[in-house]
């Protein structure tokens, strides 16, 4: 289960891309595509090297514009992790 | 409405040269009535128009695309296009040395058919064995770190494998095990008699299948394609006619799906990407317009709230059982036709396993 210590990165077949027709980032995998709102889109890219779960959320904290609390962008960003560690997206570092 | 549709995925059909002869395959019936393949050019050509129109998937497929010798240009344009691109193999003919290359081009995923853990029942089905050689590719892949899908269709003669498919995939460290029972059409409705299951063999194999899925997730994907056969409901075939995929021939012609070229009513509609270019066909293409969105749909699908799920099902089905390809898919029970499907269930219980089949016609790969 994915917590905050734990240090992942998308893994290696996942293609983070932005969709010029619909001016989303979609991750790409084989067969499939995600398309990402705003929050999945920065979860995503600070994926792209490993990272702990507390990092992305402090990165995502510090960058927010007020109107969510601290609490509520934990619970988006672990629950839009597991959705993607479901479908074997991540790597999960030691 | 329509024309703000876009394609996710183009499959290209690089060569209908196979090594094997699977009694299933969704090549034409009539193989050598097509004309020469599209070339280098051309098909670099189709993939920056694919990429332009809203394709963001690539699936090189055939027959066997590893018979192209320029697959690795292929790949590299389609690359250059910015798609991800995903190459569907038996893994004849492969090496390490090319998988290499074809990773080098930039190939993101690789997809190989196992056709049966059995050799015997492999040969039965393909008209030869080749594991060995799919096991080389499995390590050859897996060793270069791209992720690996084992394709597996299933029919009578393997559907009571699937724990072997599925241990056979842990073992090959896949990250997808796709067990997708064969559609019948085209070279398997052919051979419809010697493929279809049981209801038992379908339903064991499903739980299987899902358990696998439950004790695997996170590590490997399991998929599990129930044959429209025995569902009530038809399947959401191409999620919907000229919806999200495009079709392309190795001679060119772009289709919405595999199996759209049979369509007698259509015959004269279909356009080859040499002459017009890929988006035009999409948006203007008479075919592709022919069964889009609801209003060609008769009862009782025009006023069946699945029709936003199931898109009315399969044309190319109702063609192939009907002759008449607006009709209503008789894979759903509420079809008119659906005592079709009921006498084929019953056809193929009365058959003799393992019964004998028609293996597609076979074409040298040189």
């Amino acid at each position: 289960m994915i917590a905050r210590t734990t240090r992942l990165s998308l893994a290696r077949q996942v293609r983070l891309k932005l969709d010029p027709r619909s001016g989303k980032q979609v991750l790409l995998y084989p067969e499939k595509g995600l398309e990402l709102n705003d929050t999945g889109a920065r979860v995503a890219a600070l994926c792209l090297a490993p990272r702990s779960v507390g990092e992305i959320v402090d990165r995502l904290v510090a960058a927010a514009d007020g109107g969510v609390t601290p609490a509520q962008i934990e619970a988006e960003v672990l629950a839009f992790l597991r959705a993607l560690e479901d479908r074997g997206l991540l790597v999960v570092h030691p | 409405m329509t024309t703000a549709l876009r394609p996710y995925t183009l499959i290209a059909e690089l060569t209908y040269r196979c090594p094997l002869a699977c009694g299933y395959c969704s090549n034409p019936l009539e193989l050598a009535r097509h004309d020469a393949e599209l070339s280098t050019d051309d098909w670099a050509r189709v993939f920056r128009q694919a990429a332009a129109l809203g394709v963001l998937q690539l699936n090189l497929t055939g027959g066997e695309p590893l018979v192209r010798p320029d697959l690795e240009a292929l790949v590299a344009a389609a690359r250059a296009s910015d798609l991800y691109v995903n190459l569907i193999t038996s893994g004849i003919p492969a090496d390490a040395e090319r998988l290499a290359r074809l990773q080098a081009a930039g190939l993101d995923s690789l997809q190989l058919s196992v056709q049966d853990t059995d050799p015997r029942g492999a040969a039965w089905i393909a008209g030869r064995d080749d594991m060995e050689a799919k096991l080389a590719t499995a390590a050859a892949t897996r060793a270069l770190g791209l992720p690996l899908t084992l394709n597996v269709v299933l029919h009578r003669g393997n559907i009571g494998r699937v724990a072997d498919f599925v241990a056979l995939a842990e073992r090959l460290g896949a990250a997808r095990l796709e067990l997708a029972n064969t559609q019948y059409l085209g070279w398997a409705l052919a051979n419809r008699d010697a493929l279809l299951p049981s209801r038992a063999a379908v339903e064991e194999a499903r739980r299987l299948a899902l358990e696998a899925r439950e004790r695997l997730r996170g590590k490997m994907e399991v998929l599990f394609v129930r044959p429209d056969y025995y569902a009530d409901r038809p399947r959401a075939c191409m999620d919907g006619w000229a919806r999200r995929y495009l079709v392309v021939t190795p001679d060119g012609v772009a289709l919405p799906c595999h199996q759209a070229g049979e369509i007698a009513a259509l015959a004269g509609s279909w356009e080859n990407v040499r002459d017009r270019a890929l988006g035009d066909i999409w948006s203007a293409g008479a075919g592709f317009r022919a069964f889009r969105g609801e209003d060609w749909m008769p009862a009782p699908c025009r006023t069946c709230d699945e029709r936003k799920t199931d898109f009315g099902g399969c044309r190319c089905q109702a063609f192939a059982l009907l002759g008449d390809a607006a009709a209503t898919d008789p894979a759903c029970a509420l079809a008119p036709r659906h005592d079709l499907v009921v006498a084929a269930r019953a056809s193929a219980d009365a058959a003799p396993a393992p019964a004998p089949l028609r293996l597609r016609r076979f074409r040298p790969v040189a």
